[in-house]
């Protein structure tokens, strides 16, 4: 008999696969499939996860504590909350998906160094408050070996158990069998320039704009909020330029020397520098609306562009919520006679 | 009132001139259509436009909450004022109206635009038909004989008279489709910014733009023209800064191939080269047959353009192609077919109207406008001549009353045998009006006078002069923005360039632009669409959004902002500045 594989490949999976894969993990895949660059890599499936808590539960009992506390009391939260992430984080994981993992990440690698990935957590529950509670923590970037990989992984199972999820859980009751996370592994854009990318207007959800917003580095600094990105709005299906921003970028994330990522300032000449070209904008719709196509309504986009090969590449996308989630009246009903619909702007009534 | 201009002002007929009881009542200048102080003649064409205007609003299709528009005159400005409609048991009344009238209108649209070209191509052949006014020493014997029984100064007065009654009438034709037209365009508007709050103005007039409009048909012939010089190799005899003249001499002695191009430029100038260089207001607006200088300098370029082996004809098939994807790619964004079918309506309806929104400028401003000034300034000839002022032009600070009296002071004295009074009373008045209208242009004119509405919801207001309150409030606030170094317009295609300003006032500084400068000028006009091949902007005073400049600058990819007011007083020639044309802003960097 035969174990399913931990790991799955971008390539492999889609929208469909989220139990297995996670929401950020089955929509990388998705993209794929819409016929969109993302930079590669793997998701280490729910099912890693469920063999894991399976594993500590054998030691001593753990979804079941969860369940037992008091919502209330944040001082029992924040310990058992502790507890159960370092129990979480120090597990010896499973030899079969050690080796696994080591075998992917290899294989993202160059011959010569380790790949430069990025670990973060993709939660079966993705598009819930619980999950965005977790998604402040959930999150690793510049990560350069295969141990520090295996070390992030656990570290995102962890935050399923931060305090802010647990709190959540515990205040909307949900069983604690239903939780569970992926984790996506995937190459990481040493980005020149990175931001996001709403295929509606934000302001007025109005569906034939595109609104971008761009700042130098990693997309971590705009999505952080720490800079004042530049800001375009583009005609989604003419292409023109309709508002264009360009701000101060006072700062910019970048790789740290030894792994992870540092804010640094940014020299007085670049800050007011546009930071993406016209012809990078014109790209960006060009994809903004391949995949809103794809997934039939709007999208939030983040997306990077690499450093020298001045790539676009996408990281993620997600339905838009906001606007999708109002009811709209029509703009006008179809007349019986169209000619009464000139009265709206000579003034009588029909 | 600008001291020393009261006699100048005094010229304007009673019934333009402010009251004290015109103080109640809200008035803007009209710098769309009247940009510079009107010389006494030209005002005819706001005496007989208002009177069209309000005549097909107020009794012909009864549009329901709008009468007329009324007109007065300071300083040599125009300055106008909606009549509204409040009552509610009136608005219903003439809705009822509206519904019977109007709306058949719409319904029979295309029988009743061909009808309409019809009555303005005859209009234009009685103008083209009308004698040139001239007075023979004697009266030629064969009337004599003849017992015509009528004298030739009498000639005059009817040629006159009938000259003045076709401009009138040419207002009415003008008129009869217009406000319907733009009220189904501005419904089709009102849309498309409910449904998509940040659509741009530009990208509605290109769903909504035709492309066989007879005002693009004076470029098109010009490309071809420019095409046949390459073939017949003589384009080079067009040189920049080469008046027409010396171009049509070097091509007649060039033998043949010279002969055969200018053959086919006869053929291009009736009727197409009727078109003015301004939008027919104003009588110094003169048309491509009267001064070759427009066309010719825009050939050197297209044939350049040619020898490189570019396609330089419009394509017909593209755009429309392009305008299809465009309405289509909208359509889907709309949500539900509710509301998908409420779109299909509403541009089929100004898809049906357009074509005459587009072409009616060509009959209208352009060559009837032509006929009708060339004529005026054929009479001011014949006064010049009996020593009345010493230009013919100088019949233009004549208002038509004063002209009429003018000739017919001529026609006595050619029948009494003394000499006209005219001579000694007309110069120092035609003097004193010049320095009228040179003192009135140099001064700041009030956007607005009187009470100022909190609200502009006149159809008419709205439509012909895109004014809202929200407008109005720019143009009171622009004289705070006087000093900054940016100027506000209306968007009218998008694009952003830097460059150097070319500020052209007259068609003869037109062989000053040179390749990539930015043109700036009073009015962009479909006939200056040959000199957007050369430049990389526009910016005028002049126009809105969907103008044909507008038009004509989207489809050369050329970013323009129009309507700015008063960019060519405020931008100095050789300036550096920079044109957004998606936001409408001119800005000035030097």
């Amino acid at each position: 008999m035969t174990t399913p594989p931990f790991i799955h490949w971008f390539a492999d999976i889609g929208l469909g696969d989220r139990a297995q894969v996670g929401g950020k993990g089955g929509s990388l895949g998705e993209l794929l499939r819409a016929g969109v660059e993302v930079p590669a890599g793997f998701v280490v499936g729910t099912h890693a996860f469920e063999g894991v808590i399976a594993h500590l539960e054998s030691l001593a009992p753990f979804r079941s504590v969860v369940e037992r506390l008091p919502a209330d009391d944040l001082g029992e939260v924040s310990a058992l909350s502790a507890e159960l992430r370092a129990r979480i984080e120090s597990v010896e994981l499973p030899p079969g998906l050690t080796r696994e993992i080591e075998d992917a990440y290899a294989r993202l690698g160059e011959p010569l160094h380790g790949a430069v990935v990025a670990v973060r957590s993709s939660a079966t529950t993705e598009d819930s408050a619980a999950a965005s509670f977790a998604g402040l923590q959930d999150t690793f970037l510049w990560v350069t070996s295969a141990e520090e990989v295996l070390d992030k992984l656990r570290r995102c199972w962890g935050s399923l158990y931060s305090v802010e999820s647990l709190s959540y859980r515990l205040r909307h009751r949900m069983p604690e069998a239903g939780v569970a996370m992926a984790v996506v592994i995937q190459r990481m854009v040493d980005a020149r320039t990175a931001g996001v990318m709403f295929t509606r207007s934000p302001t007025t959800g109005d569906r034939s704009v595109i609104t971008i917003e761009a700042s130098w580095g990693l997309g971590s600094a705009v999505v952080s909020g720490g800079v004042t990105p530049d800001r375009w709005v583009v005609g989604k299906i003419t292409g023109e330029v309709q508002c264009r921003e360009i701000s101060g970028k006072t700062i910019e994330h970048v790789p740290a020397e030894g792994g992870g990522v540092l804010a640094r300032a940014v020299e007085s000449a670049r800050q007011f520098e546009a930071s993406l070209s016209d012809a990078q904008l014109q790209a960006l719709r060009g994809l903004g609306r391949k995949i809103e196509r794809h997934y039939r309504q709007p999208q939030d986009i983040e997306w990077a562009i690499e450093h020298g090969t001045e790539r676009v590449l996408l990281l993620q996308s997600r339905p838009e919520t906001v606007w999708s989630g109002k009811e709209k009246a029509p703009a006008a009903q179809p007349a019986e006679n169209p000619l009464h619909h000139l009265m709206s702007v000579f003034g009588g009534r029909p | 009132m600008i001291p020393g201009t009261e006699r100048a002002q005094g010229a304007y007929p009673y019934h333009v001139q402010f009251t004290p009881d015109d103080d109640k009542k809200f008035w803007f200048y009209n710098s769309m259509h009247f940009p510079e102080p009107m010389s006494a003649f030209d005002m005819v064409t706001a005496e007989a436009a208002y009177c069209a205007l309000g005549a097909a609003n107020t009794r012909v299709h009864c549009l329901p909450t709008t009468l007329g528009i009324d007109h007065r005159i300071i300083n040599g400005r125009v300055y106008i004022g909606g009549n509204a409609v409040t009552d509610p048991a009136e608005i219903a009344r003439r809705t009822e109206e509206f519904q019977k009238r109007a709306f058949y209108y719409y319904e029979n649209w295309e029988r009743l635009y061909a009808q309409w070209k019809q009555k303005m191509l005859a209009l234009i052949e009685e103008a083209r038909t009308l004698p040139d006014p001239s007075l023979p020493e004697l009266e030629p014997l064969e009337n004599v004989h003849a017992g015509r029984g009528v004298a030739s100064n009498h000639d005059l007065l009817v040629t006159y008279q009938k000259t003045l009654e076709g401009y009138f009438r040419m207002w009415h034709h003008h008129f009869e489709f217009l406000l319907l037209g733009y009220g189904a365009y501005m419904t089709f508007f009102a849309f498309c910014k409910k449904a998509f709050p940040e659509i741009t103005d530009q990208t509605i007039a290109r769903m909504v733009a035709g492309f066989d409009a007879e005002i693009f048909r004076p470029d098109d012939e010009l490309r071809r023209l420019a095409r046949l010089a390459v073939e017949l190799d003589v384009d080079s005899h067009f040189r920049d800064g080469a008046s027409a003249d010396t171009v049509l001499a070097t091509l007649r002695a060039a033998g043949d191939p010279g002969l055969r191009w200018i053959e086919e430029l006869e053929k291009a100038r009736e009727p197409w080269f009727n078109v003015n260089v301004g939008d027919g207001f104003y009588h110094y607006h003169r048309s491509w047959n009267d001064d070759l200088t427009m066309p010719f300098a825009a050939i050197p370029s297209y044939a350049k353009s040619v020898r490189a082996g570019e396609t330089i004809e419009r394509q017909g098939g593209r755009l429309r192609d392009e305008r299809r994807a465009l309405i289509a790619d909208y359509r889907e964004l709309l949500e539900g077919d509710a509301e998908r079918a409420a779109y299909d309506q509403m541009i089929g309806l100004a898809h049906r109207v357009f074509p005459y929104v587009e072409g009616h400028k060509f009959y209208c401003e352009h060559w009837y406008t032509n006929l009708f000034f060339n004529k005026i300034r054929r009479f001011g000839r014949l006064l010049s001549e009996s020593g009345f002022f010493p230009a013919a032009d100088d019949v233009f600070h004549l208002t038509h009353y004063e002209l009429e009296s003018a000739i017919i002071d001529l026609m006595n004295a050619w029948s009494t045998g003394s000499t006209p009074r005219g001579a000694a009373y007309w110069p120092p008045i035609v003097a004193d009006r010049k320095a009228a209208i040179a003192t009135w242009s140099r001064h700041e004119t009030p956007p607005a006078l009187g009470v100022i509405p909190d609200v502009i919801d006149d159809p008419a207001i709205v439509m012909l002069w895109g004014i809202t309150r929200e407008s109005l409030d720019n143009w009171l606030n622009a004289g705070s923005a006087e000093r900054s170094n940016e100027i506000r317009g209306f968007a009218a295609s998008p694009g952003i360039v830097e460059g150097t300003a070319r500020v052209v006032k007259s068609v003869e500084e037109i062989s000053l632009l040179k390749p990539g400068d930015i043109l700036v000028c009073q009015v962009t006009n479909p006939t200056w669409a040959p000199v957007f091949h050369r430049i990389s902007a526009a910016v005028s005073d002049i126009g809105g959004s969907m103008s044909h400049a507008a038009i004509v600058a989207r489809e050369y990819g050329l970013p323009a902002v129009v309507g700015t007011g008063n960019a060519t007083s405020r931008i100095r020639d050789g300036a550096r500045i920079r044109v957004d044309g998606a936001r409408g802003v001119v800005t000035i960097l030097g």
